[in-house]
């Protein structure tokens, strides 16, 4: 950029080179340690809050969360406590207590491809229905105005004031995959009427919603009793 | 960059003129017209864009600061490759202090926290600055450049606020009666806002070439 940059370079060893970059590598690594260090404690704690205002938000009966893995070959287990992501094709879930420590209602989270991105969404369930009682949005890169509705329209809200999730007689899926379907055709309490104008993202969280309950309600129901009160 | 040959050598009132220098006379955003990535993706709302402009205000102002007490061990083969290592190191801390700060903003901010490694203003400032002038020069010239962003992105992120969602830092401005122009706060609206400013600053730069004052005709040349 400068006349210094076009004159004939006169080289430096690479001794010299070597040691430079070491150094400044040296000095940057300690300085990204030392941040990581010292802003963990905070960022765990925020992500905590975080994770608790979403579940509390779908249960809002709930006081505290435990948090619990389904395991793909059926059962469950507390997760491992320090947070992180769980093990591949392992679903986490949270098991909401009330002040008494009795259990009030299950979230866990789903996702879907939306317009723009991954729509993932926590969802609250609740046993004694076996419905769906409640859905917050935990992120999603929708349309401001378009897709975000899904978080304000008061209809389509409405279809989670008791979305069916019940699960068939050998407890293996769903009785009734859950669907979006075109806005105002709604007619099972299994179907989410979808917002005008917002199909896309309608659909993403039907879909989300069928996913992961078909995974995690048959793995939950034999489990039931060992939730019910907090461990 | 060319026109930055000119630095003279440091006076005591240099100072505040480094500092100075980014703010008004070379904004980063409305005269160099750099780091526009940034400028159009996160400025949706006025925090979001004093948050990205204060976070790369420090990288800005860290990075250029180590690059200068470094600048006569750094051989210049590697000095590319040395500044983008300082420059990275600095956006990892920051983006650390931001998740530590609130998740929700760093939800807000994406990918274009670790995105400041590639704004060409940082990188810019350490090679055509940094490198050749003094730590207390460089890092005060960098924080004006830095706040100069800021600025920049900050009356972008204001306008874009207001017209697209009737709010300002979160404070509803018109009543719910107010139809948002959604087209404000997606991409399109950032051209728009960000045209508007530089017809706004050209049609006062014309007035004050046509000598209504002549003060400030040196300074208003720099944008040609």
């Amino acid at each position: 950029m400068s006349a210094e940059t076009l004159t004939a370079p006169n080289t430096t060893p690479t001794g010299v080179l070597l040691r430079v970059l070491g150094i400044v590598s040296a000095i940057c690594g300690l300085i990204i340690v030392g941040s990581y260090e010292v802003t963990l404690p905070a960022v765990n704690a925020n992500r905590r809050l975080a994770l608790e205002r979403a579940v509390f938000k779908v249960v809002p009966t709930a006081k505290s969360i435990v948090e619990y893995y389904a395991l793909p070959a059926g059962g469950i287990e507390p997760a491992k406590s320090g947070g992180g992501d769980a093990p591949a094709g392992v679903a986490k879930f949270y098991a909401a207590y009330d002040d008494a420590g009795k259990l009030t209602g299950i979230a866990a989270e789903a996702g879907a491809k939306g317009y723009a991105d991954t729509v993932r969404i926590m969802f609250g369930y609740e046993s004694e229905c076996q419905c769906i009682k409640g859905i917050g949005v935990v992120s999603m890169k929708e349309t401001p105005g378009i897709g975000d509705k899904i978080l304000t329209d008061k209809e389509f809200l409405a279809n989670f004031k008791s979305l069916d999730v019940k699960l068939k007689e050998d407890l293996q899926g769903l009785a009734n995959e859950v669907k979006t379907v075109k806005h105002g055709t709604k007619t099972n309490p299994w179907q989410i009427d979808a917002i005008a104008g917002a199909t896309v993202t309608s659909r993403a969280v039907g879909k989300g919603i069928n996913d992961a309950a078909q995974f995690l309600l048959p793995k939950l129901a034999p489990n039931l009793e060992k939730l019910k009160v907090k461990s | 960059m060319s026109a930055q040959g000119s630095v003279s050598t440091s006076t005591p009132p240099r100072n505040m003129q480094e500092f100075m220098e980014g703010i008004w006379e070379r904004n980063p955003v409305f005269v160099m017209v750099l780091g526009m990535c940034p400028t159009m993706a996160v400025t949706v709302s006025a925090i979001n864009s004093i948050s990205m402009g204060l976070a790369t205000t420090f990288v800005l102002a860290a990075s250029c600061w180590l690059v200068s007490v470094m600048r006569h061990m750094i051989p210049k083969e590697v000095r590319i490759a040395t500044y983008i290592v300082i420059i990275a190191t600095f956006v990892t801390v920051v983006e650390y202090a931001i998740q530590a700060i609130s998740l929700e903003l760093s939800e807000a901010l994406g990918a274009y926290i670790e995105l400041i490694v590639a704004n060409c203003l940082v990188l810019g400032r350490a090679e055509a600055h940094a490198a050749k002038n003094p730590p207390l020069a460089s890092t005060l010239n960098a924080t004006g450049m830095g706040l100069g962003f800021t600025v920049g992105l900050t009356m972008i992120g204001g306008v874009r606020e207001i017209l697209g969602n009737g709010t300002l830092l979160g404070i509803s401005l018109f009543g719910s009666n107010f139809q948002p122009w959604v087209v404000m706060v997606l991409p399109p609206g950032g051209f728009f806002v960000m045209g508007g400013w530089l017809l706004l600053f050209a049609i006062y730069r014309a007035r004050k070439d046509r000598g209504d004052t002549g003060l400030t005709a040196q300074g208003a040349s720099h944008g040609a």
